[in-house]
């Protein structure tokens, strides 16, 4: 075991799986000899060589296409794209080809490549640093799509992308790179050398993708959340006293409906959390599959806590953050009901 | 026969090697002695001006030369010397001195809070500063965050620059934006996006609205070398190629984007400007670090647009002294030496020691002039500061976060107002 931050796990993850297969090769804009810009891959071309992890040209639809092609020839690629924000570049290469392309050959050929982008605000990045655009890759048939909310989780998962056959998007809350975030952005937050998930073990494991974690067990409400919001959702629960459950959904496709059910059947109660904006949000989709599913074990609507339908303001980004009062005032509402 | 220099049996007798990739990156790391001199090596006054109407092959070595004015003595000479008079020229040192004080200013402010972020030119002050001299009222530029100089050149209240970068009560962004990421349409210049390269094809889209409606205003788009690797920098030039559209292409070469050197995104080709080639573009490679060669070059493209001759691609030669940005420290990614060995000069110290040359200044009016730019940036900044910074005093409302999704907020919206409560 050693002591990580999320930035160092998901840098071993990447010498882990480059390792263990030398079809896995790495690349992006900076992330050769500087190590990118939130230093996720430094050391690794220093330690396996220009032609396993290299510079690219500032050309996101170049990068994820060629990255396409590479898989399909049986390479294991994972590219960084410098910020979620600036995907678009490369979201048809995303969604037209690597998403479909063993469906429309009939697997013929595949795309198991791996697409890291860190998401999310809380830097001050305004509209252009701080989105979460998930939904856009759930939505999206033939794409798998993850999201860590600590060290030995991003490790864990990264590996488990890596090394699966299909396509996978890897979302980093950044956030959370250098250590847990509880929402409150003018308290000093606890290092992840302090934190237990910040114990990551050395070497090989995997955590499979399609398993939620249980984070806080409880009786009263389920809180659903994924990566910083995990965090977020737990101080809430904590500042207002709620026995509230809270899961971790690590992955949202594919997605561990049945600890989900399980704990919504127990507690009758929902809230959902995200940071992304609110319409057409995965919450939108968890709150159909908890109705559906849990219908009857429900005792009040579910509600969603989640980014305002606007850009991500600059200077109000605290007035913009889904922060642990709105979570605890939608609790108190669930509760009631 | 030989194909690519080497005899056709030596090209056959590597069928078989195992094949290999070129990995680009600098000539240069932390550590090596840089070297510039492929571009030192252009002396100054060398190449020929081109009637404007020239075709765009006739002119393809002007994209791998470096057109330049002022040489190293502060003399101006060559077919580009366009003789700006004295005034004009103290004109364009003063904005560029504004413009790197501006600069000076808001790094400290970044470092004491009273913004997030911010980015300076510092190095390159020239090539927007001497560009904006070549608009009219009513041209637009489509800038990338390194062009401030087209803004100060252009006369924009610095408070209000500053108002931006503070995110405070008078900031005409309301605090929404990213610091440096302005917008100011009465000034020409085009509200700047984080995406890169986005701008370079919209530039082109304006010019052809301005063609489309019969109008005389033309368009300036602006790239960076390590941007122009993108898709929407090749859809700027085939929309121009295809319609002649009356826009500048713009891309500043300043040798590095964040920690990737210029090479990387150049590839193979001996230089950005060369690019224009096969789209039939006429493309110049230029000093960018002299405002003389600047000024030329930007009147002759926009010269070229306003009689409808159509586009020009222009790569400016400069060099990124400063880092990256606010978040960003370049000595781990490039040798500390790059700024003594860059052969270009500064382009206000060369601008200065022209002005000298000519007589049109002196020592104790340079000290003049530095003290009233200081003071000007000074007395702009007691004015922002009085409306907030980022870090103390007023701050825009967080009914802000609302307003200008729409123009008109739907009823979705509202009611997610009316929760936040603000
Ligand atoms: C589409 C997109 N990809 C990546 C980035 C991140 N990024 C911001 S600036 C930059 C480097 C740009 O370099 P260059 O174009 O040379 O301009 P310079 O900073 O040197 O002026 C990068 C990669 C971005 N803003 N947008
Ligand atoms: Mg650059």
């Amino acid at each position: 075991m050693a002591k990580m931050t999320m930035v160092e796990a998901i840098r071993d993850a990447h010498a882990v799986a480059m390792e263990r297969d030398e079809r896995v090769v790495v690349f992006g804009e900076d992330v050769g000899y500087f190590g990118g810009v939130f230093r996720c891959t430094k050391g690794l071309q220093q330690r396996f060589g220009v032609s396993r992890c290299f510079d690219a040209p500032i050309t996101e639809s170049g990068i994820v296409g060629a990255a396409v092609g590479m898989a399909a020839f049986g390479l294991r690629p994972c590219v960084e794209i410098q910020f979620a924000d600036y995907m678009y570049p490369a979201y048809d290469q995303i969604v037209s080809e690597a998403a479909r392309l063993r469906y429309r050959s009939a697997g013929d050929f595949s795309a198991p490549l791996t697409v890291r982008m860190p998401v999310g605000g809380g830097i001050f990045g305004g509209q252009t640093h701080s989105q979460s655009p998930e939904s856009l890759f759930t939505h999206v048939a033939g794409l798998k799509t993850v999201m860590p909310s600590n060290p030995y989780d991003a490790k864990g998962l990264l590996i488990a992308a890596i090394e699966d056959d299909d396509p996978v998007i890897f979302l980093e809350p950044k956030r959370l790179y250098n250590g847990p975030f509880d929402g409150y952005h003018d308290r000093v937050a606890t290092p992840w050398s302090r934190h237990e998930l910040g114990e990551v073990p050395e070497g090989y494991y995997n955590v499979p993708l399609g398993s939620a974690a249980i984070r806080r067990p409880g009786s009263a409400v389920t809180v659903l959340a994924y990566g910083t919001m995990v965090h977020v959702a737990l101080a809430a629960v904590e500042t207002y006293g709620v026995d509230a459950e809270v899961i971790d959904l690590r992955t949202l496709i594919p997605l561990d409906l049945a600890t989900i059910v399980a704990s919504v059947a127990k507690t009758g109660r929902c809230v959902v959390v995200h940071e992304a904006t609110l319409t057409s949000g995965f919450g939108a989709e968890l709150a159909a599959l908890v109705q559906k599913h849990a219908f009857y074990h429900l005792g009040a609507p579910i509600e969603r806590v989640t980014g305002y339908d606007t850009p991500y303001p600059h200077s109000q980004e605290w007035a913009y953050f889904p922060g642990p009062e709105r979570i605890g005032a939608a609790l108190a509402r669930v509760l009631e009901g | 026969m030989t194909k690519g220099g080497r005899a056709d049996n030596e090209v056959a007798a590597r069928d078989g090697e195992p094949l290999t990739l070129v990995m680009p990156g600098p000539v240069v790391r932390p550590g090596q002695r840089p070297d510039f001199s492929h571009y030192g090596a252009f002396a100054p006054g060398a190449f020929r001006r081109p009637a404007v109407d020239d075709s765009a092959e006739s002119m393809v070595d002007l994209a791998t030369g470096l057109i330049r004015v002022l040489d190293d003595d502060g003399n101006a000479v060559g077919p580009w010397n366009l003789n700006l008079d004295a005034s004009s020229l103290r004109e364009g040192l003063r904005v560029m001195m504004l413009t790197r004080e501006f600069d000076r200013r808001m790094m400290i402010d970044q470092r004491q809070s009273k913004t997030s972020f911010y980015m300076q030119c510092t190095g390159e002050e020239a090539i927007a500063c001497a560009f904006q001299s070549a608009l009219r009222t009513g041209d637009m530029n489509f800038p990338t965050y390194r062009q401030q100089g087209l803004l100060v050149a252009a006369g924009y209240p610095l408070e209000l620059m500053m108002s931006q970068v503070y995110s405070n009560t008078m900031d005409p962004l309301h605090g929404r934006q990213m610091p440096v990421f302005y917008s100011a349409r009465e000034y020409g210049f085009f509200s700047i996006s984080g995406n890169l390269a986005t701008q370079f094809v919209q530039g082109v889209g304006w010019a052809m609205a301005s063609a489309l409606t019969g109008g005389s205003a033309i368009a300036a788009a602006w790239i960076g070398d390590g941007a122009s690797a993108e898709t929407d920098f090749f859809s700027a030039l085939v929309m121009a190629s295809t319609y002649r559209a009356p826009v500048i292409l713009n891309i500043v070469n300043n040798q590095w984007a964040i920690s990737t050197n210029e090479a990387v995104a150049r590839g193979q080709a001996p230089s950005f400007a060369a690019r224009g080639r096969g789209f039939g573009i006429p493309a110049l490679r230029v000093d960018g670090n002299d405002y003389l060669a600047v000024h030329a070059v930007a009147s002759w493209a926009a010269e070229r647009a306003r009689a409808n001759l159509g586009p020009t691609l222009v790569e400016w030669v400069t060099y990124r002294t400063a880092a990256h940005s606010s978040s960003d420290d370049p000595a781990s990614y490039r040798s500390a030496d790059e700024p003594s060995a860059w052969p270009l000069g500064d382009p206000i110290e060369r601008l200065a020691k022209h002005l000298m040359v000519l007589g049109a200044l002196d020592e104790s009016q340079l000290a003049t002039l530095t003290e009233q730019v200081e003071s000007e940036v000074g007395a702009a900044q007691l004015k922002a500061e009085s409306f907030g910074t980022l870090k103390d005093g007023p701050k825009p409302s967080p009914r802000e976060i609302f307003e200008d999704v729409f123009k008109t907020m739907p009823e979705s919206l509202a009611s997610q107002e009316r929760e936040a409560g603000y």
